[in-house]
């Protein structure tokens, strides 16, 4: 009885929904941190600075942990919405013929699937624009370079980013001259040694440039990117989307863990309404002032 | 008033049924909305036609036998009224009504507006009630003190008349807020307590065989509720169900 109740009745599903949506909002809170480096901290020192980031969030063993963590919650979260979505239909066989369900209920609320499914939509398009690339994709991503003259010769040198720890990856950070003679680039990242054929240490993916090019930068070693203005604005409409789920999601997955209390519900409503404006607005900005600043 | 009334008919269970219209004149403000279907079921019944057929009994608003959806609402577009105390100076002459009946798998229409309510019996047979003898010696019911809080919260759920208007005013047909006056109206006090536990869990499992939907929490349920039942009960119900479900045997 206890085993199928947690886990399959009505009530446990909606537990597993709030869970797993707020343990995403959470995430949503980190990675717009992350992604806030993009406009705050500009120039030579923002793309190293996220560059960085990313190596380190693709890297450190904890982090990878909570990563798989956020992919399981959106399968989970996602699946279980629509699993429900799709019993909530079959309980009202035959629609009412005339029905006014504004009168006493808000949209967002009614359209939490569509607006999940939405969500999930932009995910896929999302991660496949920025995590297969930076992950999976068979063309090599470019690493993070800088073209410097040296004063006696004149000549220009490709300086690459490399560490050379990959326990500690950000700790021993430094930038190392690799004169492209003398070094071969192996498993996409790592810097070898050709004459001893040793491993020098470990470049950084440049997903700043990708990224910068992606909402209409141009950037050396990257194609311009024609769309990026449409880019821009089904980010934003994205967000304006999460916006919506998050207006009725976040106090709902209070209620649905049975944290209901008259002394907070104003608290959680006032804090929850406050997270679903901000959030996806910090998110929206972003785009649109890289694009603005091409 | 004249009004324009579109009305479901549906001869019997296995019967398709449809909306059909018909007019109605001379119908009085201080009408209730039971008496307006009064007039036109007697026009009905003169003209050799069948009268439609819809619920109803103490026409006191307070044992939950009307129904209807009316205009899109269950109850009407009143608020914390049943569809008996619902009065016709809340329509305006010449306005087109839509009645029809509640809409719910678990709710099966059983002819014209009338529909088997019989699923809440069996959610409250699955276990709400407290199993002691109370017949012969009652003890004075002042002997156990109770909270005056607790108190005031299990009789305001207890309120609930099931008449049903949460399950059809909800997206998802779900029974939640009726379940869950009926879980706090017993747990919140001393006797219900003692089976808490398995109340709620058989219960929860019993309106989910029924074919009932799951809460969204869009509060429709709160606002169209004809005792204005809260929900405060449903969150009650949640953390009920969460402890009885990690910790009953
Ligand atoms: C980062 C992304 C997302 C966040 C932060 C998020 C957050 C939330 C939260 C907090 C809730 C309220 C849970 C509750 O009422 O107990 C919720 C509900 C819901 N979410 Fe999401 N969600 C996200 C993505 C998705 C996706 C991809 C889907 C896919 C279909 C989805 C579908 C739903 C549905 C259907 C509900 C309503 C569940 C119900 O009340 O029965 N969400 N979401």
């Amino acid at each position: 009885m206890s085993k199928s109740a947690i886990l399959s009745s009505s009530i446990a599903k909606k537990y597993w929904m709030a869970f797993t949506g707020l343990f995403l909002s959470l995430f949503l809170v980190g990675h717009l941190l992350g992604n806030l480096q993009l406009i705050f901290i500009t120039g030579e020192e923002g793309k190293r600075a996220f560059n960085e980031y990313a190596f380190f969030m693709t890297h450190n063993p904890l982090i990878k942990v909570m990563s798989y963590l956020t992919y399981l919650s959106v399968l989970f979260h996602a699946i279980d919405g629509i699993f429900l979505a799709i019993q909530n239909k079959k309980a009202r066989p035959i629609p009412y013929a005339y029905n006014n369900p504004g009168a006493n209920s808000k949209l967002p609320a009614r359209q939490m699937a569509v607006l999940g499914s939405v969500i999930l939509i932009f995910i896929v398009i999302h991660m496949s624009n920025f995590w297969w690339k930076m992950k999976f994709s068979s063309e090599p991503m470019p690493l993070h370079s800088v073209m410097v003259k040296d004063p006696q010769s004149n000549q220009s040198q490709t300086l690459y980013l490399t560490h050379t720890d990959n326990f500690f990856p950000t700790s021993a950070f430094e930038t190392t001259p690799m004169a492209e003679a003398q070094m071969e680039i192996k498993n996409e990242t790592d810097f070898y040694n050709k004459q001893v054929n040793i491993k020098m240490g470990e470049g950084y993916k440049d997903l700043h440039s990708l990224v910068m090019t992606f909402f209409g930068q141009t950037k050396p070693g990257f194609p311009t990117n024609k769309y990026a203005l449409f880019a821009v604005i089904g980010y934003v409409l994205a967000m304006a989307v999460m916006s919506m789920h998050l207006m009725h999601g976040f106090s709902s997955a209070f209620q649905s863990l049975g944290l209901n209390h008259k002394k907070y519900n104003k608290a959680i409503k006032t804090f929850g309404t406050a997270f679903a404006l901000l959030i996806p607005l910090g998110f929206a900005i972003i785009p649109i002032i890289i694009y603005l600043n091409k | 008033m004249k009004l324009t009334l579109k009305i479901w008919r549906q001869k019997g269970p296995n019967d398709k049924g449809q909306m059909v219209t018909y007019p109605v004149d001379n119908i009085s403000g201080d009408m209730s909305f039971l008496e307006m279907l009064d007039v036109l079921n007697e026009q009905l019944i003169e003209t050799g036609d069948s009268p439609i057929a819809f619920d109803h009994d103490c026409r006191e608003g307070i044992c939950g036998s009307c129904s209807l959806y009316i205009n899109g609402e269950a109850h009407g577009p009143d608020r914390a009224v049943t569809t008996c105390q619902l009065h016709m100076r809340k329509f305006h002459d010449g306005e087109t009504i839509y009645i029809e009946p509640w809409r719910a798998k678990a709710f099966p229409v059983i002819k014209d507006l009338v529909v088997d309510r019989s699923a809440f019996d069996r959610i409250m047979a699955a276990g709400g009630f407290i199993s002691v003898n109370t017949s012969g010696n009652t003890i004075d019911a002042n002997t156990i003190p109770i909270p005056k809080q607790d108190a005031d919260a299990a009789f305001e759920a207890a309120t609930c008349i099931g008449c049903g208007a949460c399950v059809a005013t909800c997206k998802n047909s779900s029974a939640m807020l009726f379940v869950s006056a009926k879980v706090s109206q017993l747990s919140l006090l001393p006797q219900g307590k003692v089976e808490a536990k398995e109340r709620v869990l058989n219960m929860v499992n019993r309106m989910d065989e029924e074919g009932f939907g799951n809460c969204t929490n869009t509060g429709a349920c709160e606002v169209e509720c004809p005792k204005e039942i809260s929900l405060e009960n449903i969150a009650r119900m949640n953390r009920e169900y969460f402890k009885a479900a990690l910790s009953a045997e």
